[in-house]
């Protein structure tokens, strides 16, 4: 399923990528934060939302950056560059991610930045749109959210584009080893 | 027809910039479209999602209250009402209850059916559309044009000229650098805004939640960063069951725009907290104007089962050159005439319902099974029913309807034609087919027509006997093919004959809403056509076939006519169409081809009433495969000639281009000759060819196989 994932979420401008452990997770984020700027460039800062798999470690690996951000708000979310947070679920056959929103800390780290990172765990793929149904229902979870891909538009001239109101880049990290998170 | 609706048809044809776009769209559409429905049963979902939202609209009452209950349990406020009025007065309400100074909205054909935005800035409160392309119009002041796509129609140059005059600076017409433009101006106001206004693509009843999907991800943004929203969600939208919506989530996407899911998909069920703390402030507006009306219709209850994807527009020969604005300013297409009749008034739907040429493409395509062109035609009955008919076409059909008549005057034509024509053509034919458009050459009516020539044809005599209905231009302007017929029939055994008191098949009177035309015209055919014992009723036209087979039934149960009806399942349980008779007869032997020919290359053009109707393309194409044609296929092989009946003649700015497309794309295969199986086919393309210069010969396909018969 992985790889139906890969190719859909693909298809659709996400970039996607796999680790066996949540240490190499980790290094890989750190990394692609400070290629972005971020604890380089003045003003280029990262959130990042509550989330079980950095809450795993003893300490949070990314609380050594002091531009990563675990204050949400509109404001800070708005003003970031990268937004970091967990989705709870994916789908395989669209290259989709969903998380239990309900929490707007969630929406808004995965909705203003200009690049949102997803942390998944490997075996939370599901087949289809049906099996997500069934696993979430809205007894529990005032705001499911699906995320497939980058936001995009063609309402000029049908040309494809990228990044309107959503993030322009989404990166997908699925985790094998999460440790139960 | 008004010339003011004349004008817009005018500016829209001649608009390069929109036919332009709009063509490319539709072209690559058909494709993205198979391919996101790849490894799918397109026929089962539709006959699900069909089921499904049919069962919803049976019972608008029961579930808007189970939703209500439902959303209400979760800390949602839920009005209901029939009346825009009331909606828009809610809507205010609500927002000066809580000082609201700005509202950001996310798509909603809704808001525009009740004319939202207008109402709330006149209120002193500022309205922002945040979808690119609703913004886009916004700014231009205009309204959309396409469900999905509201700027199509507009140039990136356009959308350069709107947003420098918005930011106050020269904006490059590149599109990246526009949609950043787009993004920095609206962000700030999405983050300031007191209230956000979304409209619902689905509505579950079971849980009160509403099913939002953008690929912008602004409506994740009007949901969830102003501490108020407000949802207007038409009925129609009620879905019963939480598991259908991933039924609806199936087709939605892979209709709308080919994608397999839209970017954004968000089940919002209940009040969440806002980033402050508080508790959103959760607003759903069930809003039925004239909905539950409709559901109580039997003939346009099914049109609730619509799932806006717009897909009808996208397939639409006639909305391709058109685009969304000649339909009028909110719902627009095929669906879009429906709903206006319905949403807005009967008459406003005057005009527009007589776009549609009845090629049948948007019933393919429908992912909610919805039978659109005859909706169409039953507004268009309706209107005549309420409004009559002018005097014209009266005169016309009273004659259509009096045989001896019709056909003394198509015989006297023949004559009277004659000092006009040149070879097999002439410009000007008398009565009905008088004036016809630019752009192409009429046929001539023939000196003997084929009623008096198959007096002269000898036959073997057979035990086996069908019997042969020409309709009107096999009889009066294209015998030959009717002489081709016997020939064929006779080859494999079949004695044809030609019950003489057959007339027209009454497929131009019901096309123009004449119902009752069309049902005089179908009681004198059953009569003639039954009088024989024959094995078969064999037509060499799908229009009559599809008259015969499905139109007389159908015509007879709108007019509640039912004592016909057995008479005319009869009629129809004998009657099939050459292609299929002769294919049948090819495999069971009966019919057999000289051997080992390599004969000419030839193209195929598919009639809509024959591969959309009666569901057959692949047997005419084996037939003329086996006969030895080498097969070149065209481009869109299958879209529209532009003839449509009457239509050619009652809006020839639309049909001229749709035939020049056809023209293009026949002469683009090189092919020496274009086969079809329907006369009216043969007529507009062969008179557009002979304007054309173009050196292609035009044939019916009995004509070519008669002439390979062993």
């Amino acid at each position: 399923m992985y790889q139906q994932f890969k190719s859909r979420g693909e298809g659709v401008g996400a970039e996607v990528h796999r680790f066996v452990s949540g240490d190499i997770a980790v290094d890989f984020i750190i990394r692609f934060l400070r290629q972005e700027g971020v604890g380089g460039e003045p003003g280029i800062f990262a959130v990042s939302a509550d989330c079980r798999f950095l809450n795993q470690f003893t300490v949070n690996p990314l609380k050594a950056i002091p531009e990563v951000i675990f204050d949400i708000t509109r404001e800070t979310s708005a003003g970031a560059r990268v937004g970091i947070s967990q989705m709870d679920w994916a789908i395989a056959d669209t290259g989709t991610l969903a998380q239990n929103s309900t929490a707007v800390e969630q929406r808004l780290v995965s909705s203003l930045p200009a690049i949102h990172i997803a942390i998944v765990a490997t075996d939370s793929i599901l087949p289809d749109m049906p099996a997500l149904l069934a696993k979430v229902h809205p007894a529990e979870c005032g705001y499911l959210a699906m995320i497939t891909g980058p936001s995009r538009t063609a309402d000029i001239e049908r040309v494809l584009t990228i990044g309107v109101h959503g993030p322009e880049r989404l990166i997908v990290l699925f985790v094998d080893d999460l440790k139960g998170a | 027809m008004a010339t003011e609706f004349k004008e817009s048809i005018h500016k829209a044809v001649n608009n390069a910039n929109l036919t332009g776009a709009l063509g490319k769209f539709s072209e690559a559409y058909k494709v993205n479209r198979a391919k996101a429905y790849e490894g799918i049963d397109f026929e089962e979902l539709r006959c699900r999602i069909a089921e499904l939202k049919a069962d919803a609209a049976s019972r608008f009452n029961e579930l808007s209250e189970k939703f209500t209950i439902e959303a209400e349990a979760r800390g949602a406020k839920v009005f209901r009402t029939d009346d825009p009025a009331k909606v828009r007065e809610y809507i205010l309400n609500v927002a000066e209850e809580n000082g609201v100074k700005s509202v950001i909205k996310s798509k909603s054909m809704a808001t525009e059916e009740i004319h939202l935005n207008p109402y709330l800035e006149k209120a002193g409160i500022e309205v922002h559309e945040t979808d690119l392309g609703e913004w886009i119009i916004q700014l231009a002041g205009q309204t959309p044009s396409h469900m999905v796509m509201p700027a199509i129609h507009l140039t990136k140059e356009d959308v350069s000229e709107l947003f420098s005059r918005e930011v106050d600076e020269r904006v490059a017409a590149d599109i990246p650098r526009l949609v950043k433009v787009a993004r920095d101006k609206l962000r700030p106001r999405f983050l300031a805004a007191d209230m956000g206004i979304s409209g619902g693509n689905i509505a579950v009843a079971e849980t009160g939640s509403i099913v939002l999907m953008t690929n912008e991800g602004n409506a994740r943004l009007v949901t969830s960063l102003p501490k108020i929203h407000i949802a207007l969600v038409g009925v129609e939208k009620l879905i019963e069951k939480y598991s259908d919506v991933a039924t609806i989530l199936k087709a939605l996407p892979r209709s709308a725009t080919a994608q397999l899911l839209t970017s954004y998909v968000s089940v919002i069920t209940g009040s969440t907290p806002n980033d402050d703390g508080s508790m959103k402030k959760l607003h759903i507006i069930l809003m039925d104007n004239r909905r539950s009306e409709m559901s109580a219709d039997p003939k346009f209850k099914q049109a609730l089962q619509c799932i806006r994807c717009a897909s009808c527009l996208n397939v639409c020969p006639v909305f391709r050159l058109v685009g969304g604005h000649v339909f009028g300013k909110i719902y627009t297409g095929g669906i879009g005439t429906i709903l206006t009749a319905w949403f807005d008034e009967l008459k406003k739907s005057e005009e527009i319902q007589g776009l549609c040429i009845q090629c049948g493409v948007c019933k393919d395509v429908c992912p909610g099974k919805i039978d659109i062109p005859d909706l169409i035609l039953e507004i268009r009955r309706r209107l005549v029913k309420e409004q009559g008919m002018p005097l014209l076409q009266k005169t016309i059909y009273s004659v259509v309807n009096n045989r001896k008549l019709f056909h003394g005057m198509l015989k006297a034509a023949s004559i009277a034609g004659k000092p006009f024509a040149s070879g097999k053509f002439i410009r000007h034919l008398p009565l009905f087919l008088a004036d016809l458009t630019d752009g192409r050459s009429l046929p001539a009516i023939a000196d003997k027509p084929f009623r008096e020539r198959f007096k002269d044809i000898k036959q073997l005599d057979c035990v086996e006997k069908a019997a042969f209905y020409a309709g009107c231009l096999i009889d009066f302007a294209y015998p030959e093919m009717g002489e081709s017929l016997v020939k064929i029939m006779n080859n494999a055994g079949i004695e044809v004959l030609f019950p003489e008191e057959q007339t027209c098949c009454g497929a131009p009177a019901r096309y123009n809403g004449a119902y009752e035309v069309a049902a005089g015209n179908a009681v004198d055919n059953i009569k003639a056509l039954l009088s024989e014992d024959v094995k078969y009723v064999i037509s060499a036209c799908p229009t009559c076939t599809v008259a015969l087979t499905h139109e007389f039934i159908s015509t007879f149960e709108s007019l509640e006519q039912s004592g016909w009806i057995p008479e005319a399942r009869r009629l129809a349980d004998k009657t099939v169409d050459f292609s299929t008779l002769a294919a049948k007869l090819l495999t069971e032997g009966r019919v057999s081809f000289k051997e080992g020919e390599a004969l000419r290359r030839i193209t195929y053009h598919d009639s809509c009433h024959l591969k959309r109707t009666l569901k057959v393309s692949e047997e005419p194409r084996s037939l003329l495969s086996r006969a030895g044609f080498e097969l070149t296929e065209m481009f869109e092989c299958d879209t529209c000639c532009g003839m449509g009946g009457s239509y050619s003649i009652k809006l020839p700015e639309i049909s001229a281009p749709i035939l020049k497309r056809k023209l293009h794309n026949i002469k683009e295969t090189s092919a020496e000759t274009v086969v079809m199986d329907c006369p009216g086919c043969v007529m507009q393309i062969r008179g557009g060819l002979d304007q054309d210069g173009a050196a292609v010969d035009v044939r019916h396909s009995v004509e070519l196989l008669a002439d390979c018969l062993k």
